[in-house]
């Protein structure tokens, strides 16, 4: 078959810059062809290559703490646990094909994370979400978010994965362009981790797991763009997820990495066979002779082009050592798999790919990958017009509210507060029986088998922070995660993050961009939680405008004893109520602000590390003497709200309040405010001088508000309600939406 | 006497490892995998079919597992009195298989639901439940799409005469009540043993539920009730 010729206009249409085209005919001394063109539209794409946020992202803490394998090494970083184990953990965004088609959009997204993890030769032991979209009066938001549940669900649960925990918001921002973050979190034997590489002149290159097809053809390059009216028409970007065959390839997978057959392995998510073959022979400083006839494809007639950029989910490229392909045959055979060689390891560094006996493409594997030619730049920044606007605010010509008890039912019931138990009870959260503490709580606690260790694990990012002030907002999602963890009795140790953002070519979207980084660097740092690696995903835009700059950031703790595991709720009458750490009655990008007065202004709360990694040492000193019976952060909706879901959120044992918030100013400032390193502690009565004694020799801030009761919320004798009343609210809202 | 129990792995099976892990190490019986392609059952005493999605279940829950070659031999010994129990989709496995009467629809909200819930026992004479003893329910973890039991009223006649209901969902003191049906099963059932009380299935999980670190272990009454009751 011919090809077709290639132009500067096709390279245009490709995704190509002029001056990228350029640089491909220097590269090759002659005009690509139409295959080589498509290699290299989706190499260089955004996506594969991170053009234009690799140079910043070099500058977070990647090495340090207890990192075994830095990030963008292999295909996700390595955290040492002790007792020869490791954790390796990423997170990635789907949200373009999510934006289209939802279920398939989100299933795959939960697909592809799995492989990065089990490629590596760890057994995936829990998945998170970090899900957004627009407001959920939207009858396509309730269809998107129908959706992606269903998808994530359906593919993790097929899996036998569970999903233990992560986060839902809504917000007008995600209107058109929903970000799904999938973050897979797994275990692996120090000795059998695989890695990522093709040397070794003459091994075998095998492909296997599903056959080829036309699907996904140019993903790369569709998440490389903005959403618009004419991204429904790219539906057939979308790859279908197939979670049975990705579950015999994981099995088969481990099978053969635990046996010590290859030289490397990696799995193919964007850019298909393209990206496997070039990232794992530039790894290795070699090339490979591919032979694309082997392929086993799905239907007739596919080109050379079409192979080499299809993204057909559930497909592995092994570099298998000389000797060695029948047993690995062997093993694929008997979880009734494809497994066939499609080419060589050469010595000569160029990627040779061949097609029914014409050469399509020879490309020197090295130029095709990140680190080596693929673009890099530094774009434009710009502080946006809108920062120094929103700053102006004037909170306190805020009108009172007459009712508070009506003002704080209303905040309450928002659907970014409500329990999202209408989600997470479609994930199987408890196969795999590790699920110590499951969704709902700060924190997942996952139990390590065998061991008297367990790991804690959370995805987080207020979004509307980020967006007053990229750079704080950023830093207070670090901050907020190692929180969580940190309640949950686990000692935070190293971060993934997943950069939703909008067009970078627009200045203003870059400096958010840059200034989130930089905020995530000094947090990082500070916490020394080392950054294993992520995702970018830029071009989250739809036509009104881009999506709230969404650094979401996911963290893995580790919990040294299983007497540590600690949890949100309250546990029984008479115990002391806390609140550790400090109120300034801040409310810029608070939920109070967004729910009662529709406003998103001010700054965020201000962060300050110092008093942060205070509260976390002594919080962890506290659990390690036994003395508290719960703890939960203060976030979104105040330390009011924190109350009344550590009042609720044991659906089995509901327990009552009596507490009185102290006022600074104004009580709808104080209840409402989100002031940063807060948590809320209940306390045994019995334990309360030795609580106070580590509290003061920390120099921790505290306030005893109250104590737990019988029933009933009482919050400084004017807001009193029935538990009954907070858990319909609490547990009903969402359902009510949905099922309208 | 140590029971030996047979764990079936079919492609797509994920709660085997579970069911294993439980039997073998903190149960302290016998354990092994008996792989779908196979037909010898290792002189297993209890074969288990465990949870997950055999094949995908891509057409209906069950309906191709059933043809497994390791069914044939599942089948002769069911028949001759060997003890089988199908978990989650073990249990809809055993239905297609029609080692159990009904079918399994999909849950009546359409969504696959995971949570806790509690289980009167309504049969305590067979050799799965004799163990559970002085308790009114027992709070075993579910995770499934298609948990929504149907049969006609011929059959649920008779396995209401034949006291062939072993479990049923119910509150916490043991009431059966439509309110806690989640998934809209006739009769709120949650498992049904056939009329030789060789052949048990249900669809919640009690390997889940089997250890002191998760704080949840309802699910051993049943595996040791087994254990002890089988070579009676």
């Amino acid at each position: 078959m011919q090809e077709l010729e290639v132009t500067h206009e096709l390279a245009l249409e490709h995704g190509l810059t002029d001056e990228e085209f350029e640089r491909i005919i220097k590269i090759l001394g002659r005009i690509p062809s139409f295959t080589e063109l498509g290699i290299f539209s989706v190499m260089w794409s955004e996506h594969c290559s991170y053009k234009n946020s690799i140079k910043l992202l070099k500058t977070l803490p990647r090495s340090g703490g207890r990192l075994l394998v830095e990030a963008g090494e292999e295909n996700a970083g390595l955290v040492d646990i002790g007792d020869g184990l490791a954790v390796a953990f990423k997170i990635e965004s789907h949200n373009h094909p999510s934006a289209v088609e939802p279920y398939q959009g989100a299933a795959t997204g939960v697909g592809g994370i799995m492989r990065d993890i089990f490629t590596m030769g760890a057994r995936p032991i829990a998945c998170l979400d970090s899900l957004r979209f627009g407001s959920l009066d939207d009858a396509r938001t309730r269809y998107l978010f129908d959706g992606v549940v269903r998808g994530i669900g359906d593919y993790g649960n097929c899996l036998g994965i569970p999903t233990v925990a992560g986060e839902v918001y809504f917000d007008e921002s995600y209107q058109d362009n929903p970000l799904v973050n999938a973050m897979s979190v797994g275990l692996v034997n120090t000795e059998h981790v695989a890695s990522a590489i093709a040397k070794g002149e003459g091994n075998p290159v095998m492909i296997v797991g599903s056959s080829t097809g036309r699907d996904g053809i140019h993903g790369a390059t569709f998440a490389s763009e903005e959403i618009s009216e004419k991204s429904e028409a790219k539906r057939p970007s979308v790859q279908v997820g197939d979670p049975l065959t990705e579950k015999l390839l994981l099995e088969a997978s481990l099978e053969i990495i635990k046996n010590g057959w290859l030289v490397g392995i990696q799995d193919m998510g964007a850019a298909g066979i393209s990206c496997s073959t070039s990232e794992m022979s530039a790894r290795g400083k070699s090339g490979m002779n591919i032979n694309l006839d082997k392929v086993p494809l799905r239907e007739k007639g596919m080109t050379a082009y079409e192979i080499m950029l299809s993204e057909s989910q559930e497909r592995m490229l092994c570099v298998v050592k000389k000797g060695f392909e029948d047993k690995v045959k062997e093993v694929f055979e008997k979880w009734d798999l494809h497994c066939e060689i499609i080419g060589e390891v050469t010595n000569d560094g160029l990627l040779h790919i061949s097609y029914q006996g014409a050469v399509k493409a020879v490309i020197p594997s090295f130029e095709l990958v990140l680190g080596g030619g693929a673009p890099v730049y530094v774009r434009e920044t710009k502080e946006p017009t809108y920062i120094k606007e929103i700053r102006k605010f004037d909170f306190k010509k805020i009108p009172q509210p007459k009712n508070l008890a009506e003002t704080f039912k209303k905040i309450f019931s928002s659907p970014n507060i409500v329990s999202k138990k209408w989600v997470f009870e479609q994930y199987d959260s408890t196969v795999r029986t590790n699920t110590i503490v499951g969704p709902g709580c700060d924190a997942a606690v996952i139990h390590i088998k065998d061991t008297g260790k367990a790991l804690a694990m959370k995805t987080d990012c207020n979004s509307r922070y980020v967006y007053l002030n990229p750079k704080e907002g950023t830093k207070i999602a670090v901050a907020e995660s190692a929180r969580n963890i940190v309640c949950s009795g686990g000692i935070p140790l190293a971060i993934t993050n997943c950069l939703n953002f909008g067009n970078p070519y627009k200045p203003e979207n870059y400096w958010q961009f840059s200034q989130a980084i930089e905020g995530m660097g000094e947090a990082c740092r500070f916490f020394n939680t080392p950054v294993t690696g992520g995702n970018v995903s830029f071009y989250n835009e739809s036509p009104n405008a881009a999506v709230y700059p969404t650094p979401t950031i996911g963290m893995v703790g580790l919990v040294e004893k299983l007497a540590n595991v600690t949890t949100s709720f309250f546990k029984s009458h008479n115990d002391l109520i806390y609140v550790l750490g400090e109120d300034y009655e801040e409310l810029g990008g608070s939920e109070y602000l967004k729910v009662i007065h529709n406003k998103v202004a001010g700054d965020c709360p201000h962060l300050d590390l110092q008093v942060e990694l205070n509260l976390h040492e002594t919080i962890l000193a506290l659990i390690k003497n036994k003395l508290i019976e719960s703890a939960h952060d203060v976030s979104e909706g105040g330390i009011i709200c924190a109350l009344a879901e550590c009042c609720i959120m044991n659906e089995e044992n509901f327990i009552g309040a009596e507490v009185n918030i102290p006022i600074r100013t104004r009580e709808d400032f104080s209840l409402f405010s989100e002031s940063q390193s807060r948590i809320i502690i209940s306390v045994n009565e019995t334990n309360q001088k030795e609580f106070e004694s580590i509290l003061n020799k920390k120099k921790q801030h505290h306030a005893l508000l109250g104590k737990t009761t019988n029933e009933k919320f009482i919050i400084n004798n004017k807001i009193n309600l029935d538990l009954k009343e907070l858990s319909e609210i609490y547990y009903d809202t969402i359902p009510r939406i949905m099922n309208a | 006497m140590k029971p030996k129990f047979g764990i079936v792995v079919f492609p797509g099976s994920n709660c085997d490892h579970d069911a294993y892990y439980v039997i073998k190490k903190i149960l302290n019986y016998d354990a092994v995998f008996l792989w779908h392609k196979d037909t010898y059952i290792q002189n297993c005493d209890v074969i288990i079919l465990p949870g997950g999605f055999s094949y995908g279940d891509y057409l209906r829950t069950g309906a191709i597992a059933r043809f497994s070659h390791i069914m044939d031999s599942v089948f002769n010994f069911a028949e001759k009195g060997g003890y089988v129990f199908g978990i989650c989709n073990g249990f809809q496995i055993l239905l297609e298989a029609g080692l159990l009467p009904g079918c399994m629809l999909k849950n009546k909200s359409l969504q696959f639901i995971c949570k806790d819930v509690y289980l009167s026992v309504r049969n305590k004479d067979t050799v799965f439940t004799k163990g559970i003893e002085n308790v009114k329910t027992i709070k075993v973890p579910i995770a499934h799409g298609d948990g929504n039991y149907f049969a006609d009223k011929d059959t649920l006649n008779s396995l209401e005469e034949n006291n062939q209901i072993v479990f049923q969902y119910s509150s916490k003191d043991g009431e059966s009540l439509e309110a806690f049906n989640t998934n809209g099963s006739v009769m709120n059932i949650a498992g049904i043993i056939n009329k030789r009380g060789n052949v048990l299935g249900m669809m919640p999980h009690p390997e889940r539920c089997s250890s002191k670190i998760l704080g949840k272990t309802d699910g051993s009454l049943i595996f040791n009730s087994l254990a002890k009751n089988i070579f009676n």
